[in-house]
């Protein structure tokens, strides 16, 4: 397996530890997860999958919880605006 | 997963931490089938995520972590992770889901093992990314985030303070400081309490060790994060006196509370916050168990002896429990001395300004909040509680900043997908068609 895989974050390519979390890939790229509804960023608080500040659209899928999906080779990411 | 698809067991675990592992793996052991629930991608919950899988490595070597995750194993445990319970849509029936649909999980006993979750309270600021719980970062940190350099404020109260520092330390992280709320004297108290635990007086030299150069602060709590588009210093209360310090993250929660939605959504009395059990770990639902966290915090050590008292309780060998009740009573009334040392003190109520966002995910003010006088009012009024963590961060710090009784859910427990939710009643027609012997 190698050590590092390649996502895109809104469509721009972000080497991560294989292993890594959709949260950590944000992190890495110092991406806010998603726009608050008056419009500040937000990023991971509970690393848990209980706080649902680290969502984002995985693969087209909206919402999903970035802690809480591991990171695959090519997989795109992109943030709720 | 196929969608409806419908699993019996004869014991359901929900919840993969220490407590909930222990319990499939006694009952398990005993010739039960059972099977594990968890949200998480892995077995293991919160304090052994990411344990290094040493199985192949020889007994002695072994991590308490992976004695349990091999009995699991060993034991024909049922694994079901990145699953997570979503409501009860008739009695000994669970709906769950996952990303790719949903299933129905039917059992004659349930071990409900659903953990604690950090407590978070409101300060100007603390919306910010790299803004994170202490157990957050530390997660994130096992979930591969890069540490190595970065310069972390570590504050809030609780235990998982200092193991939290003590992890990041160890991967490379500059501790600039530790700010626990808790006074010097509280402290003083439970390092006491400590000698009537000898098991856990080496794990707390070793973490002296650990931290030995990082500067701890007692008396001391953040008061406002600052940054642009995420973090850059954060200013504390030390002594009295406000220090701002420049940092990447600041790793900061106030101790734990338990995850008791899915308890009180089955009906499981509930006595100050805690699910109410018996000696065996029953709830007052009938073939309801509860062990770990929900019912006090107690940590791991306490966590493991409730799990393995239900799982022998719920596969119907109460008396091989028994034997674990006097270990139990020990680890309880550490966890007592732990709830008082870290009790929250008045001085953090006044924390949030009037702007400060106290509910993150409907953005609802102080200001706003402080003009209602309920949770219910509040949730009518603002959206308060309203968002898709339905209350998890906010219920608990609006609790200590303004008395309010939040021990409430409706289902679903977590937000579910329309199709999950859409089962449910076509479940109900047809037990109703069942009961009136069918409509033709």
């Amino acid at each position: 397996m190698p050590s590092q895989i390649t996502v895109t974050v809104n469509g721009t390519p972000v080497r991560v530890p294989s292993g890594a979390t959709v949260a950590v890939a944000m992190v890495i790229a110092g991406q806010a997860c998603r726009t608050s509804v008056s419009g500040e960023p937000r990023g991971p608080l509970c690393g848990m999958g209980i706080c649902f500040e680290c969502r984002v659209a995985i693969g087209g899928i909206p919402h999903c919880r970035s802690c809480q999906v591991l990171c695959e080779q090519g997989m795109q990411v992109t943030t709720e605006n | 997963m196929t969608r409806e698809a419908q699993q019996h067991f004869e014991i359901l675990v929900i919840g993969g931490g220490p407590a909930g592992m222990s319990a499939a793996a006694r009952a398990a052991e005993r010739g039960a089938r059972v099977g594990i629930v968890d949200d998480n991608f892995r077995l293991g919950g919160q304090i052994w995520r990411g344990e290094p899988d040493d199985s192949r490595s020889d007994d002695a070597k072994k991590t308490e972590a992976s004695q349990w995750a091999d009995r699991v194993r060993t034991s024909g445990v049922t694994a079901l992770c990145g699953l997570r319970v979503v409501h009860q849509p008739a009695p000994r029936v669970l709906l769950a889901e996952n990303l790719d649909g949903f299933c129905e999980l039917t059992y004659d006993k349930l071990v409900l093992a659903t953990g604690a979750r950090e407590k978070f309270l409101p300060f100007p600021g603390w919306t910010l990314p790299n803004v994170m719980g202490a157990g957050g970062l530390q997660a994130m940190v096992k979930c591969g985030l890069p540490i190595r350099g970065k310069r972390v404020v570590v504050a809030g109260t609780g235990p998982l303070l200092l193991a939290v520092a003590s992890y990041l330390r160890k991967h490379g992280a500059e501790i600039a400081v530790i700010c626990e709320q808790a006074s010097w004297s509280d402290l003083a108290k439970l390092g006491l309490a400590l000698f009537s635990c000898p098991e856990k007086i080496i794990p707390a030299l070793q973490l002296k060790r650990d931290l030995a150069g990082v500067p701890f602060a007692a008396n001391s709590w953040p008061l406002a994060a600052h940054g642009q588009q995420a973090l850059e210093s954060v200013t504390i209360s030390r002594a009295g006196k406000g220090e701002k310090i420049s940092c990447d993250y600041l790793a900061c929660g106030f101790h734990l509370i338990p995850n008791i939605e899915l308890p009180l959504l089955l009906g499981c009395a509930v006595n100050n916050g805690y699910v109410q059990v018996d000696d065996f770990q029953t709830t007052t639902v009938p073939s309801v168990f509860c062990a770990g966290e929900p019912t006090s915090i107690g940590g791991v050590e306490l966590a493991l002896i409730e799990g393995q008292i239900a799982g022998l309780a719920a596969a119907g060998h109460g008396m091989e429990a028994q034997a674990l009740f006097g270990k139990r009573r020990k680890a309880r009334r550490f966890a007592r001395s732990l709830d008082r040392t870290f009790r929250l003190r008045p001085e953090l109520r006044s924390l949030p300004s009037s702007d400060t966002f106290v509910c993150r995910c409907e953005d609802v003010s102080y200001s706003r909040l402080r003009q209602h006088s309920s949770w219910r009012a509040a949730k009518l009024h603002t959206r308060c509680g309203m968002g898709p963590c339905q209350g998890r961060v906010c219920g608990s710090a609006t609790q200590f900043l303004f008395n309010w009784n939040t021990d409430s859910v409706r289902p679903p427990v977590f937000p579910a997908r329309v199709e999950t939710l859409a089962a449910i009643p076509s479940r109900s027609q047809l037990q109703s068609s069942e009961v009136t012997g069918g409509e033709s």
